[in-house]
């Protein structure tokens, strides 16, 4: 058996509050991803789930336990972590070209490389005619698209999508999410998408892993083994969707409980 | 479009109507005798006052040199160009100070701590009450000049890079680790394109009170310059030559000023706030 793309041991992250108080936020989180296999961590605002993702990406290490991604222990974050944010994160300075080139340019790539990948980029994710333009002249949508064109340039083997379409209307989602597949397949990217939509996560994972509201842990894993491209009106689909749901709302109910209490 | 050529013709028409009618007013005082003439010239006097101070003092002789420098050896343009290059020595160098230490106190903790509160103390003290001591130290001339007008830019630009460069959006800086940014790039590639609108901000308003600056300084240090030449006139009672004077200020400082909006407005063009204009 090959090793895990990214593997998570007993991995607990603790914050402090303002007011001086322990919050738990993962609670000896166990996980192992395959290589190219398509995972989701789904659950509700306060689940874990976006700290886990920052942890794996180097960005907020964990209190205690061991994560492991490409055979290496986290340390920081690095392009062999790619990370696509709901927030864009382009920089708005530089055109769409640049955004994409930009990580090629860190890498210290010959120039000739760079404008060939960044020409292709492009191209694959419809953005060509768009290399010149700045971002906040594009919409959601497209602005998504160079952030995955730009991730894709570092030619890492994860791909961490933090709830990528949270803010992008439901058309354009779906559109993004067949890329995204397309992508995978394409590219054999091992993907750790974090979302709250019940829906998306049956869409496209090979397996959801469910998390539990405060203290976050892994309350289930549930594998997806319908056929793609999946059809969100089957009955099996929808059966597999009203089993998440169910998941989902205790979770969800113990985070309106815990609002409630605070005030 | 007529329609939209029309428009433009009435909002021309707007903007000019009152300037022309105070002219207009102010020239039949003046001419009806109302107003003392040294107390406040008529606009036309003043237009031939500026006229005389802006031409070439003698007629030309080509035995004295290229047409040229005949043409350019008006007293006016001379006061201009000695104030314009006192705002720039100074301006680059309070400005450049002020970037450097902003650039300094945004990125590093430890700096901004130590720095903070002589800046503080310092910052509210009017660069003109620097005056005397700006005498005291180095005397008269260009030099007090130079330091009066560095400490007008100086502020403002230190004050909006600090600003500029702490609050850059952390998740830029966070986007560009994961893509592999560190130390140099990060700072050219990120942080500096990200707090630019800050620290123009500050680059239009140091530059506002430098130029505030050398007026006051050329009337108190200096001999030369268009602040000097104003005070000179009130000792002559020639008040349509102070009046020609505060103009030329007025027409310099607005010519500088759309300058450094048009560099800005191209600097930041992939800003959001500009999505409209």
């Amino acid at each position: 058996m090959s090793a895990p793309q990214i593997l998570a041991e007993a991995v607990n992250k603790v914050f402090r509050s303002p007011d001086g108080q322990e919050v738990v936020a993962l609670r000896d989180i166990e996980l192992a991803v395959e290589p190219g296999e398509f995972v989701c961590l789904l659950g509700p605002s306060g689940c874990g789930k976006s700290t886990l993702l920052n942890a794996i990406a180097g960005f907020s290490l964990p209190t205690s336990g061991r994560l492991v991604a490409n055979g290496r222990a986290v340390v920081e974050p690095g392009p062999d972590r790619a990370m696509v944010f709901q927030e864009y994160a382009l920089f708005p300075w530089m055109t769409v070209a640049k955004n994409v080139a930009f990580g090629l340019e860190i890498k210290g790539e010959p120039k000739e490389t760079i404008d060939r990948k960044v020409g292709d980029l492009l191209q694959l994710l419809s953005l060509s005619e768009f290399a010149n333009s700045f971002p906040k002249d594009l919409s959601g949508g497209m602005r998504q698209r160079v952030a995955i064109a730009r991730v894709l340039a570092l030619d890492s083997p994860i791909l961490l999508m933090d709830e990528p379409f949270g803010a992008l209307d439901a058309l354009t989602r779906r559109n993004l999410q067949d890329e995204v597949l397309r992508i995978w397949t394409e590219f054999k990217k091992t993907i750790l998408f974090v979302t709250h939509g019940i829906e998306e996560s049956i869409y496209l994972a090979d397996r959801v892993v469910v998390m539990t509201y405060r203290p976050g842990t892994v309350k289930t894993v549930v594998p997806i083994t319908l056929r793609r491209p999946r059809d969100t009106a089957s009955p099996e689909f929808n059966d597999i969707k009203r089993h998440l749901t169910d998941l989902v709302m205790e979770e969800q109910r113990r985070h309106e409980e815990d609002e409630i209490r605070k005030g | 479009m007529p329609a939209g050529t029309g428009a433009a013709g009435k909002r021309l028409l707007q903007s000019i109507l009152i300037p022309f009618a105070v002219l207009a007013l102010w020239e039949g005082l003046s001419r009806a005798g109302v107003i003392n003439p040294l107390i406040l010239p008529s606009p036309s006097k003043v237009v031939i006052r500026w006229w005389a101070y802006l031409k070439p003092f003698q007629s030309y002789d080509p035995a004295q040199g290229p047409y040229l420098s005949w043409l350019v050896s008006g007293e006016l343009l001379h006061d201009a160009a000695a104030s314009l290059f006192r705002v720039f020595v100074g301006f680059f160098i309070g400005g450049g100070l002020g970037l450097g230490l902003g650039l300094l106190m945004g990125v590093s903790n430890t700096v901004y701590r130590l720095m903070n509160p002589l800046v503080q103390i310092l910052r509210p003290i009017p660069p003109i009450a620097f005056i005397p001591l700006a005498i005291l130290w180095f005397g008269l001339g260009n030099p007090p000049a130079f330091f009066l007008i560095s400490l007008g830019a100086f502020f403002p630009i230190l004050l909006n890079t600090i600003a500029g460069v702490r609050n850059v959006d952390s998740i830029y800086v966070r986007a560009a680790r994961n893509l592999g940014a560190k130390g140099s790039v990060m700072f050219r590639r990120v942080i500096l394109p990200a707090a630019a609108p800050h620290i123009l901000t500050g680059v239009r308003v140091g530059y506002g009170v430098s130029f505030i600056v050398v007026i006051v300084a050329e009337m108190i240090a200096v001999n030369s310059g268009l602040g000097y030449r104003i005070l000179e006139a009130r000792e002559f009672f020639w008040p349509d030559k102070i009046i020609a004077g505060m103009i030329t200020i007025g027409v310099i400082g607005l010519g500088i000023d759309t300058a450094l909006n048009r560099l800005s407005n191209h600097l930041l063009r992939w800003h959001r706030s500009l999505e409209s204009s």
